[in-house]
């Protein structure tokens, strides 16, 4: 009597502890009236890898648009040929860094061209400079951007993300955010100078100037491949996707090892429950 | 020691000098072997060994992050990110020390409730049940400074809320606050400090543990039915089986451990902690991580000013009381029924206090603002009144139902 009890208290207990965890994580988006629409990512749930033409999309995006206010500071050009990323070529990485000039004072004229090994260069040389270039507010850096956004869910379905592993947060919001731009401004709403209006963003008056336009990046299209439209939404989810994996570079490493360890455990709890039953049914009363 | 085990019989010469000299395998035997235990513990008592696995398992986890780590405001947010990038398995690694932070939480917070409903903390139980408290508080402590040593925007904002609580206390407050950031503001010196104290008070931690599994073995283990042992009847040798029980409860809790992990790292974690902490921008919600929200919800229920006390020092003596009452628990309680389930009253006080609790922890994170302002001041009252009043007042007015004889006979008549 007292053991299923026991049970269903355990599991009360469990949910509404582990519950607890999520409620306000996100609350700083408290301003955005507008709901944030869940996107079906490629990494998404417990089977989900990058798919790595989504991700060489995204890097386009990324780099023709993004990179000219945004840093990436933890981003190297050898992490873009790294198995479960984008999967560029040694090669293409290699001409690629080639392009870029890295400032280094240890070398005749202070600059010389990028290697692989190189951190990916700031747009701008100094925190001030980023601001002075944007209105005041600097664009944050990309490293780890996904991770460091979310979206909030009412009352029962944030538990349920305890279930499904819902870590798309930020890649939803990032998306959001880049296809919630209102130009111009609704009716009757004062924006300051240099602010943009944007449904979703706290407060809605955000410094960044909406950055992506239909046919702004030009796709290539590979013998055989279906074409990708070349839409700011299709956009939005190709850099979204993009910057997950520059924020989770070794998310599919870790699935996988994580396959195998929760196959171990439930083999091994089971073999466990075997052997101890086994041992306790001597014991009287057992 | 409810029994001397003598069954130890040196085998070997060099296994006897040992044994004059010092008897550690005699020891061993005796403590994690032979030790009687009562054979009706339920799952409810492997939360003592998951306990210690927790300990060491952030442990050795921490260890290896140290190695990575650069306790310096430039350099710290950083290095946790690079552990995460760069370092061999250091994804994992990190994972596992922040995700076992929750699940020790999680794992004490049974262990105590535990402890609450079975009565463990009456004698002869009191000083056990005292060094678990002090543990607890040891544990609070660390993982609050743990939590800022990523240097993430919850981290620095967090340290700030929670040193200026003692610069409520009058007249010494300030001084505490800044001897405790090493300066006016939380900083570098704080950050050290903190790192410093991070790494010790875990070893504290363990050294308490052999401490409280000392004052276990003096009494033994209390048990579901909280009829102490009468006959070699009730209890068998702690190996085989409670090793194996406790391997299987273990195994078990591993798997909840591992899915946080391997599949949602983040999910327990506050998102802005991912933004480098900044002194200039501060969130629009600070809040503790979920294992310090009950407390905290304590914290800000009291925002009125009682005589001379102001609304402050009123919520630091709250949050502080609600931590000290637990020592006290043992003279409040003076029930001599254990076992809640021979306790008809005392059972939905406790499980109304249950409730009342993951109420604390939901309003932790609630704004303070409206109803949520009220309730927190209702789950208050009721935190202190089930210890100061009800208790009490249940042990006096309470017929408990009639106790079995003994363990054997409450096991072999449980036959369903
Ligand atoms: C013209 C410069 C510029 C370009 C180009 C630009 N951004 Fe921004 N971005 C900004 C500025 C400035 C901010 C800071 C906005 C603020 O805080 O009001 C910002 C903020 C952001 C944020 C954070 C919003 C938040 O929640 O705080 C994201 C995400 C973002 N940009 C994504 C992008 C993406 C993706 C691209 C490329 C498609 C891009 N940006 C291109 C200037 C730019
Ligand atoms: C690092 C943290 C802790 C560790 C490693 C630990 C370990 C253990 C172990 C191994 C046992 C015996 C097995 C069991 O009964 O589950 C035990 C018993 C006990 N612990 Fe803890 N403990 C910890 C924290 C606490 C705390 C915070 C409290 C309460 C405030 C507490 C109170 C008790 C009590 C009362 C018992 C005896 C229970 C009984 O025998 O019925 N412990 N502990």
């Amino acid at each position: 009597m007292i053991k299923t009890k026991s049970i269903c208290a355990a599991f009360v207990m469990a949910l509404a502890l582990t519950g607890m965890g999520a409620l306000p994580a996100t609350a700083q988006e408290a301003g955005a009236e507008t709901v944030i629409a869940k996107q079906a990512w490629t990494f998404g749930g417990l089977f989900g890898t990058y798919d790595k033409h989504q991700l060489q999309r995204g890097f386009q995006v990324f780099k023709e648009v993004c990179a000219s206010c945004h840093s990436a500071n933890l981003l190297t050009y050898r992490n873009l040929a790294e198995d479960g990323g984008p999967e560029f070529s040694d090669a293409q990485v290699k001409a690629l860094a080639a392009t870029y000039k890295i400032s280094d004072r240890t070398v005749k004229g202070g600059t010389r061209p990028a290697t692989p090994a190189d951190h990916w260069p700031p747009p701008f040389a100094t925190e001030q400079d980023g601001r002075d270039a944007n209105g005041g507010s600097l664009p944050p850096d990309f490293s780890v951007i996904a991770k460091a956004r979310g979206i909030e869910e009412p009352f029962p379905w944030w538990v349920l993300d305890y279930f499904t592993a819902y870590q798309e947060g930020g890649p939803d919001y990032i998306h959001a955010l880049l296809t919630s731009f209102v130009e111009p401004a609704p009716a009757g709403v004062q924006l300051p100078p240099g602010k943009h209006f944007n449904k979703i963003f706290p407060g809605h008056a955000i410094s960044m100037p909406p950055p992506l336009t239909d046919g702004l990046v030009m796709y290539t299209v590979g013998k055989g491949e279906q074409p990708v439209p070349m839409t700011v939404d299709q956009y939005s989810k190709d850099v979204s996707a993009f910057l997950m994996w520059l924020s989770e570079p070794h998310l599919i490493a870790r699935k996988e090892a994580g396959f195998r360890v929760m196959l171990f455990l439930i083999v091994f709890a089971g073999l466990m429950y075997l052997v101890k039953r086994r041992l306790w049914s001597s014991v009287e009363g057992h | 020691m409810a029994e001397h085990s003598t069954s130890y019989n040196p085998g070997t010469g060099v296994e006897k000098w040992l044994d004059e000299r010092l008897p550690i395998i005699r020891f061993s035997k005796e403590h994690l072997m032979d030790f009687p235990t009562p054979k009706n513990l339920n799952y409810w008592w492997t939360f003592g060994a998951i306990l210690t696995v927790m300990l060491a398992v952030q442990i050795v986890t921490g260890v290896v992050l140290a190695m990575h780590y650069a306790p310096n405001v430039a350099l710290a947010f950083n290095s946790v990110e690079a552990i995460r990038r760069d370092v061999n398995g250091g994804r994992i690694l990190q994972a596992v020390h922040s995700v076992g932070a929750s699940m020790f939480f999680f794992a004490i917070y049974v262990h105590m409730f535990r402890g609450l409903y079975f009565g463990s903390y009456k004698a002869p139980r009191e000083i056990l049940w005292m060094l678990g408290c002090l543990i607890f508080l040891l544990l609070t402590a660390t993982a609050f400074m743990g939590y800022v040593l990523p240097w993430g925007q919850m981290s620095f904002w967090g340290a700030t809320v929670i040193t200026n609580i003692f610069s409520a206390i009058p007249i010494v407050g300030d001084g505490i606050m800044q001897w405790l950031r090493g300066g006016f503001a939380v900083d570098n010196a704080t950050l050290n400090r903190f790192f410093s104290l991070h790494y010790l008070l875990p070893f504290i931690i363990a050294a308490v543990v052999v401490l409280h599994t000392w004052a276990l073995h003096v009494p033994g283990n209390n048990n579901p039915i909280g009829v102490e042992v009468k006959s070699s009847r009730d209890t068998v040798p702690f190996h085989p089986y409670y090793t194996m029980k406790d391997l299987y409860g273990v195994v078990l809790f591993l798997i909840p451990f591992a899915w946080f992990v391997f599949f949602a790292p983040d999910i327990l974690g506050d998102a802005s902690n991912y933004i480098m902490a900044n002194s200039q921008v501060t969130p629009t919600h600070i809040v503790p991580e979920w294992y310090l929200r009950p407390f905290y919800a304590m914290l800000r229920a009291i925002d009125f000013n009682v005589l001379f006390i102001d609304s402050k020092l009123g919520g630091v003596i709250v949050m502080g009381g609600s931590l000290l009452v637990l020592f006290f628990l043992p003279w409040l309680d003076r029930s001599k029924v254990r076992s809640g389930t021979f306790r008809p009253m005392f059972k939905w006080f406790y499980w109304l206090f249950v409730l009342n609790f993951i109420g604390l922890t939901y309003l932790g994170a609630a704004p303070a603002e409206g109803i949520y302002v009220i309730i927190a001041k209702l789950c208050t009252l009721y935190y202190f009144l089930y210890f100061l009043v009800i208790l009490p007042v249940l042990s006096r007015i309470e017929t408990p139902r009639p106790l079995p004889a003994s363990i054997s006979e409450s096991v072999l008549g449980a036959a369903h």
